[in-house]
């Protein structure tokens, strides 16, 4: 860096560049909240998916899945469960058979534990990943098996 | 500390030395448990279900944030009095929030391997304030509230250190840095019912934080380091400084939008956070260039080989982690594909180690033998074990990279690529990914080796103290 670059000119430049695009990410914040109810269906955000939602944080189920790609890698994507297993005929049945049936406790395959969750519990949850997977996020993921 | 050690400017900098253990201890535990997953990677029901595997991730990487966090406060109880040409405001206040901060941070990891994780929130009342359960932030809402209580005494204790002393841009810099972490942390507590708003607030911790402010503490760390070994001009480092944390925040700030691209954020952010993340490479290729031209116009040749090898080590790894493995997928129409795959661990590796965990080894580096009254360095013995345990944890962590970005290749290929009904499934997958994950834990191994290694070149060090004090 030649001395015509001084230091104070250094300092106005990260001085300026951070107060300028803090503030236009503040106004896209604000942008951004103006447009979430409608991209992810508040209106259908029920009592149901509230508690689901706790259930899911309650359990770290974060800890090996993803949801909307972000979580561990250890366990199948569950953003577009709810499609990919059964939809509105057959997500709920399936959810608490699978939920009852865990760990399988084959030799050497990944276990899921037994979370001890009560039918209420897994309705919520159902409820929540039915609610989820209505996100309109561009499509993500590519295909349904996530 | 009765006795006055000749090598430190100021004797309060010697609470440095617990932060800077401590953290080494936890990042050994870090280890451990990374190879305990590594390992269920593959053999799925190892240790279960006396550690599942979402309870070995949540040890693993709360442990990393744990430690790095000791790193930084060690680090700035270090060099905050040396900048500010004074001792620090109470260094009793530093030890205190040590065993606090220790204490919860021990207390936190017990509670995640011995109360399954739903009583742990019962036990912690979290449905009170629901904070628990999302990536990272898994402590207990009563830790979280602990780490603002520490956050907030080190603040002040490190604030006031600063403003009765000489304020140098090195140090404002990170004291920018360090309360614009705690702020971010707040953020922690916001957890609305929406789950898309809740992941948009959460990343303000996430990002802001590791392609933010962490990136002005880092910075400052480097610097410091650079002027101590280099003896180069303190105006000419302090000019790169600026530089690079202004390319920080620019590029960082809207970059942040890369992670609003499939959460049900608005499309906005998919080219906002394409064009800006693809940008933040920059700021860690100007550290590379930044260190690089220090050490060679250096005017002193300073004792400590080691340091100069993590300051200039950690440049490069962070550029490649988090610069080059970050733009790799971090453009809306292959992130489209890559989000949430074997790319995304690969990149995150590479990247905390390069750029987090190699700053705090840079500055243990420097730091370490003055704290332990050795001198300025250690001897060549014990700097050659620690520049062994550089390239083998270095090299290892680089193999794991590549082996991840292999299997997350594959898994892209298979998975994401082919339309419904040709796709594999998730599972079937990660059997077909197995051979990359055996040789993954193979590269774990040794750089569970080469952590060992560069332990034990503190071991070494004791040695020559020990010679030192008998013969004065």
């Amino acid at each position: 860096m030649s001395e015509t670059f001084t230091k104070g000119m250094a300092r106005n430049i990260y001085f300026g560049g951070s107060v300028f695009f803090i503030l236009i990410f503040l106004a896209l914040a604000y942008h951004t909240e103006q447009t979430l109810p409608k991209r992810t269906n508040e209106a259908a955000m029920s009592e149901s998916v509230v508690r689901g939602k706790l259930v899911w944080e309650q359990n770290n189920c974060i800890g090996c899945h993803t949801l909307l790609g972000e979580g561990a890698y250890f366990a199948p994507e569950l953003g577009n469960v709810y499609e990919r297993r059964g939809g509105e005929q057959s997500f709920k049945p399936f959810l608490h058979a699978w939920m009852k049936a865990q760990p399988t406790g084959a030799a050497g395959r990944r276990q899921m534990p037994q979370f001890n969750l009560t039918e209420q519990e897994v309705d919520d949850m159902a409820e929540f990943l039915k609610w989820t997977s209505k996100i309109d996020n561009f499509n993500w993921p590519p295909n349904k098996e996530g | 500390m009765s006795v006055t050690n000749p090598h430190l400017k100021f004797a309060s900098q010697a609470v440095a030395k617990p932060y800077f253990v401590f953290a080494l201890m936890l990042f050994v535990g870090q280890i451990l448990f990374g190879l305990i997953m590594g390992l269920q990677y593959v053999v799925g029901d190892f240790l279960f279900p006396l550690i599942p595997f979402n309870v070995a991730r949540m040890v693993h990487t709360n442990l990393l944030i744990v430690w790095i966090l000791f790193g930084f406060m060690g680090a700035a109880y270090y060099l905050i009095p040396e900048e500010a040409d004074r001792e620090l405001h109470s260094p009793k206040l530093a030890m205190i929030l040590f065993w606090v901060f220790a204490a919860a941070g021990v207390l936190t990891i017990l509670g995640y391997l011995f109360v399954p994780y739903a009583g742990l929130a019962k036990m912690t009342g979290n449905e009170l304030l629901p904070t628990m359960g999302r990536e990272f932030l898994e402590q207990p809402t009563i830790t979280k509230m602990g780490i603002v209580v520490v956050a907030l005494g080190f603040l002040y204790n490190i604030g006031m250190t600063m403003l009765k002393g000489r304020k140098t841009t090195i140090s404002l810099v990170m004291m920018t840095g360090l309360i614009g972490l705690a702020v971010m942390f707040l953020f922690s507590f916001v957890n609305p019912a929406n789950l898309a708003r809740d992941k948009f607030y959460w990343w303000w911790v996430v990002h802001l934080w590791v392609e933010g402010v962490w990136e002005l503490i880092m910075g400052s760390m480097l610097a410091f380091v650079l002027i101590k070994i280099t003896g180069v001009d303190r105006e000419v480092i302090e000019k790169w400084l600026y530089v690079i944390i202004a390319m920080a925040l620019i590029t960082g700030i809207l970059g942040t939008g890369h992670h609003y691209f499939w959460i049900g954020a608005p499309g906005v952010w998919l080219w906002l956070g394409s064009v800006f993340s693809a940008m933040e490479p920059l700021p860690f290729f100007a550290m590379v260039l930044f260190a690089f031209n220090m050490v060679n116009r250096r005017r002193r040749q300073h004792p400590n080989r080691a340091a100069a090898t993590w300051a200039l080590g950690t440049t490069v790894t962070a550029f490649l982690g988090a610069g080059v493995w970050g733009f790799l997928h971090t453009l809306a129409p292959v992130n489209y594909y890559t989000h949430g795959t074997q790319l995304t661990a690969a990149h995150g590796h590479l990247a905390f180690y390069g750029a987090y965990a190699m700053i705090v080894m840079t500055l243990i580096s420097y730091a370490m033998p003055r704290l332990r009254g050795i001198g300025e360095a250690a001897d060549e013995r014990a700097q050659t074990v620690e520049i062994w345990g550089f390239w083998l944890m270095t090299i290892s962590m680089l193999l794991i990279t590549l082996l991840l970005t292999a299997a997350g290749v594959v898994q892209v290929w298979l998975q994401r690529l082919p339309a419904d009904g040709a796709a594999m499934s998730f599972m079937n997958t990660m059997n077909q990914l197995a051979v990359f994950f055996w040789l993954r834990l193979v590269a774990g191994v040794f750089f569970a080796i080469g952590l060992c290694c560069y332990l034990s070149s503190f071991r070494q060090r004791g040695r020559v103290a020990v010679s030192e004090a008998a013969t004065a």
